[in-house]
């Protein structure tokens, strides 16, 4: 994980590209939130995914940025379109995409964002990941994942099974309760 | 880490993925530029064999005047498609009208990058393999691209602004979502044989079989994994006909209800062109992945292969191409003898078949490997597995007296209505959808019961 730190003042290609990468997730992510158009916003979202896949790339975590763009892109956003496209998917502005709550919610995320900030400049500092190409393939994430952290991985399936059972449930109306 | 790709360095014969990222820049153009004019000229001949070949079969000539054999009539259409007026309906969404072709038509491009052609051959004077690049995780690759590309389809849909263009890209997104976690289920057989996700060194696999102790015989094992795991590529290829949107899966498109599907509203211009060009690429994409995944990518098939220069140079190319067309050949063949399916048949058939069979035969294949480890403690693995089946079993006979309960009480109740109609025929009155749901006149509007419901 740790290397000789090199100088700040000379950014490598590498660097720069991530830093373009970093400011175009952060800016699309805005954007999600800001724009009037529905069908645009989850667009964006699209885009912000990418984006963080490409930052997966440039640390040369192939493995976990092609799931990203499968999973995230590919599933996740394409449902939410699916989603809103079922319900009502105007083209063109709407007006009533504001939320009463954006005041707070904006205070909820700006906290979350120094939370995260502050806990992995304070965990990592100065630390240098050391970019071998090849780290990143399907063998090395899959014997990490379950050698080391089999346990929190299990969890979460169990989390999404429940999930999983959980939507079937609600959806389902010839469930009688009890 | 240069030290280490000159220790690692393969025979010339066969690529593996160390032997991508030292082409000079304009190898990689070469190579680039020709798998694009390959595409280029597969689309158009792809459609002149498919209405040809599709006319045999339905016993009449199809297109013949156009050149030799109607050689010429894609190169006919295509320059009436550049000279068509560019229409926009009037309230599309111009931007993402324009731009959801391109979404449909760079990923296919883009997914044949790392598409095996050949072994390492000297190009000009410089060694290179035949293939674009490779990755350690090509597969997924592949599979991402695909998933972009639905983007295109929903996004072609959404934009038209048409009830019949919107729902065609609904449906579609939904099954080529669904019967992509089929097929990329049915690619982990391959994963577990091979033990590695790279195009390049699957197809390296596949070059001989390897022998199977047994008994005390050794039993040499077929080399292409089309016949070890034959259950895996039955459903991939029946995913490749799903995530294309083919026949008999082309519901989309289904011209008796929704016209064009998301295409409605490309009006035969270049877009139009585009689309089409996506789809038939795509097309291309998952026949050259169950080539090279299933039939031993661009290795000479058996009777060939004896011949010792077979697979070394630019005949491989040769061996590739004439699988494809073969691959491509049997889309068209499907395409002349099924029915299109029904949506939900569709969806009931990719969710509760495809999945779990595929799930299933993993585990078996799973097993049957961890078997053969040298060295595994084979009387947990057996446990494992025994409750495994037993625990299986115990579910679905579970479900299955649930289900034939559930089946039971509906009929009673069904045969009770029918008595119940015998007597009086207008009882319960006519089943009628409520006719004001929301969606048929914006959110604004308040829902009126029909009062039945």
């Amino acid at each position: 994980m740790t290397g000789a730190v090199p100088s700040y003042l000379s950014p490598t290609g590498q660097e720069i590209v991530f830093l373009l990468l970093g400011a175009v997730t952060v800016g699309s992510a805005l954007l999600v939130v800001t724009t009037r158009q529905l069908v645009h916003a989850a667009l964006w979202l699209v885009l912000c995914f990418g984006a963080l896949a490409g930052c997966y790339l440039v640390l040369t975590a192939e493995f976990v940025a092609w799931v990203q763009v499968l999973i995230y892109v590919g599933a996740v956003v394409a449902l939410l379109l699916f989603g809103i496209m079922l319900t009502r998917a105007p083209i063109g502005r709407s007006a009533d995409l504001d939320s009463g709550n954006r005041v707070v919610a904006a205070i909820v995320a700006l906290a979350t964002a120094a939370v995260l900030v502050t806990v992995v400049i304070d965990g990592f500092r100065t630390a240098y990941a050391d970019l071998t190409p090849g780290r990143g393939a399907a063998s090395e994430v899959g014997s990490s994942l379950f050698r080391n952290w089999v346990l929190p991985f299990e969890a979460l399936s169990v989390l999404l099974l429940a999930a999983l059972i959980g939507a079937i449930v609600l959806s389902r109306t010839d469930i009688r309760g009890r | 880490m240069n030290a280490i790709r000159v220790l690692a360095a393969p025979e010339p014969a066969l690529p593996n993925v160390q032997s991508f990222g030292h082409d000079p820049l304009w190898i990689t153009i070469i190579k680039a530029v020709a798998i694009f004019v390959f595409l280029l000229l597969s689309v158009m001949y792809g459609v002149w064999m498919e209405r040809k070949l599709i006319s045999r079969m339905q016993h009449r000539y199809g297109p013949n005047r156009a050149g030799k054999f109607g050689l010429l009539q894609s190169i006919a259409d295509a320059l009436k498609m550049g000279f068509k007026e560019d229409l926009y309906p009037s309230k599309v969404d111009r931007f993402l009208y324009a731009i959801a072709p391109v979404i449909l038509v760079v990923p296919a491009f883009m997914a044949f990058s790392v598409i095996p052609f050949g072994p390492t051959v000297s190009m000009f004077g410089e060694q290179t393999p035949l293939q674009l690049t490779d990755l350690p995780i090509a597969v997924l690759f592949v599979l991402a691209m695909a998933s972009i590309g639905v983007y295109g389809i929903v996004l072609a849909g959404w934009s038209s602004r048409s009830p019949y263009a919107v729902l065609g890209g609904l449906r579609s997104s939904a099954q080529v979502v669904s019967y992509e976690i089929a097929m990329g289920l049915s690619f982990v057989g391959v994963f577990l044989f091979a033990g590695t996700l790279s195009t390049s060194e699957i197809v390296a696999k596949q070059a001989s079989g390897g022998t199977w102790e047994v008994l005390g015989l050794s039993i040499p094992m077929p080399s292409w994994y089309v016949v070890m795991l034959i259950p895996s590529f039955l459903i991939y290829a029946i995913t490749m006909l799903g995530e294309t949107n083919r026949v008999p899966f082309d519901l989309p498109e289904g011209e008796g209800e929704l016209v064009g599907g998301y295409q409605t509203e490309y009006s035969s211009s270049l877009k139009f062109a585009l689309i089409q060009m996506g789809e038939y690429v795509n097309v291309f994409v998952v026949s050259a992945v169950s080539i090279t995944l299933f039939f031993g990518g661009w290795r000479a098939p058996w009777p060939i292969s004896l011949w010792e220069g077979a697979n070394v140079g630019y005949w491989p190319l040769l061996w590739f191409f004439i699988k494809l067309v073969l691959v491509f050949g049997g889309f068209i063949w499907v395409r002349a003898s099924m029915p299109r399916i029904r949506y939900d048949q569709l969806m009931a058939f990719g969710w509760k078949v495809l999945i779990p069979l595929n799930l299933a035969w993993i585990m078996l294949v799973a097993t049957v490997r961890a078997f053969r480890i040298e060295g595994a403690d084979r009387t947990a693995l057996f446990t494992i597995a025994a409750l495994v089946v037993v625990g299986c079993l115990v579910l679905f006979f579970r479900f299955d007296t649930v289900l034939q309960r559930r089946r039971e009480t509906r009929a009673e109740e069904l045969k009770q209505e029918f008595e119940l109609l015998e007597e009086q025929p207008a009882a319960g009155g006519h089943p009628v959808p409520p006719l004001d749901l929301p969606h048929y006149h914006g959110a604004d509007r308040k829902e009126i019961s029909s009062g039945i419901h």
